[in-house]
């Protein structure tokens, strides 16, 4: 039987996630022989070239990318985790989510900012980047997830004990001290 | 009446006396009925409801239904834990708990019952409210997104010459805790700590002590909340 597959990829978040999946420390070479990963920023595959079995989402959805990103795993992954608190409930970027309007938040952080230099006063608007959503979503306001690892960033045991219990078909039972917000 | 008589909570036969609530039972014999608005030295107003139970069939609130003979009381069921979980997360989703950004994160009743009831994400949708954060007083910050409307503060902290520091404005969902700027100007740093500790979540807070104690160290890090009554099975 072949090896189930991992892909995980980073929304709007700052890859503490990912850092903290690491933090598994030598228990890696243990998940590389109990998985192979496709599509993720552990292998630098970029697109999906086969159906996955696990899908990890760090970071909320907070522009036209990251919505895209989120439909494309939960099209090619049996089972998809929200990773961390930003998955969960946006987190960070989620704080301009009470803010007037995406223009606001824009003219804060480049032009109104007493730390920005901008002589030019120009908003990046180039066509290559994606567009802003009114707000940051959680991903379970999108598409379907099916588990959540909470944490800020979750704790290295949490990652492993919950791919463990999937990998072997038992549900995940995380244990108090890893299971935490932040 | 007798003064003493017997109820059972989940089928434990215990003994009460006359004039005691539910939660005080429990607790005097070592069983965890979770609380947030009720606190220990002031007077029971059954705001936040995580402490219901089903009293003889019916949903009650333990801090403030007395104990009357014969009550059969189910505590820790499927059922009314989810309750109270459901209870929580409309607590997550009405404010703004962004707990990595929180300095009371780790020490935070809101959240240590969201561990004991192993809330993993809230059902209803997040409402990232806009209220005041208020940090012109000298000693404590106010981030009403955070506050549960608990009124533990309100009820519980006077100035050392028993004038009331906090109070409630509005009604309903609109209710807003207010704090007395000038009594505020005064206060010692151990007021200001009290103000702080009476709060179950981040709404009340000492200014310059945010994240004093580093993670690991925290009140519920390695407690869970109410292991001081019962202890968790498994953690």
């Amino acid at each position: 039987m072949s090896k189930p597959i991992v892909a995980t990829t980073s929304l709007a978040g700052c890859f503490g996630c990912h850092m903290s999946f690491l933090d598994i420390d030598e228990r890696i070479i243990d998940l590389f022989d109990l998985v192979d990963f496709n599509k993720s920023p552990i292998d630098d595959i970029k697109t999906f070239t086969k159906k996955c079995d696990i899908g990890i989402i760090e970071g909320g959805v907070a522009n036209s990318e990251n919505y895209h990103i989120l439909k494309e795993f939960r099209k090619n992954c049996k089972i998809l985790i929200s990773l961390g608190e930003c998955a969960i409930m946006g987190g960070l970027p989620a704080m301009r989510n009470n803010k007037d309007s995406i223009e606001s938040c824009l003219k804060e952080a480049y032009i109104d900012s007493p730390a920005t230099v901008n002589e030019d006063k120009i908003i990046p608007n180039d066509e290559e980047l994606p567009m802003l959503l009114d707000k940051v979503y959680p991903c379970h306001e999108i598409v379907k997830i099916d588990y959540f690892l909470p944490g800020c960033a979750p704790r290295a045991d949490l990652i492993w004990d919950a791919l463990v219990a999937l990998l072997n078909g038992k549900e995940i039972d995380p244990k108090y001290k890893t299971y935490k917000f932040d | 009446m007798k003064d003493k008589f017997k109820i059972t909570i989940d089928g434990v036969e215990l003994t009460a006396n006359q004039g005691e609530t539910i939660l005080k039972v429990a607790s005097d014999n070592g069983i965890y009925i979770p609380v947030l608005c009720a606190y220990e030295g002031l007077k029971p107003q059954a705001s936040c409801r995580v402490c219901s139970v089903k009293v003889n069939g019916r949903t009650m609130t333990a801090c403030t239904t007395t104990a009357s003979p014969g009550m059969k009381i189910e505590n820790d069921t499927p059922e009314i834990n989810e309750l109270r979980k459901i209870i929580v997360e409309t607590m997550f989703v009405a404010g703004n708990h962004f707990c990595p950004t929180c300095e009371k994160s780790g020490d935070c009743e809101l959240q240590a019952l969201a561990y004991r009831l192993k809330m993993d994400v809230p059902r209803f949708p997040y409402s990232f409210s806009n209220k005041e954060i208020d940090a012109s007083n000298p000693k404590l910050m106010i981030d009403h997104n955070r506050c549960i409307k608990c009124k533990r503060c309100a009820r519980g902290i006077k100035t050392e010459d028993g004038k009331d520091l906090f109070a409630f404005k509005n009604r309903g969902d609109r209710i807003l805790i207010s704090i007395d700027k000038e009594l505020a100007k005064n206060i010692s740093d151990k007021k200001a700590q009290e103000a702080m500790d009476i709060c179950p979540v981040g709404a009340i807070l000492r200014k310059e002590r945010g994240f004093i104690n580093p993670i690991g160290t925290r009140k519920y890090d390695n407690n869970p909340i109410g292991n001081n009554i019962e202890k968790l099975k498994e953690i």
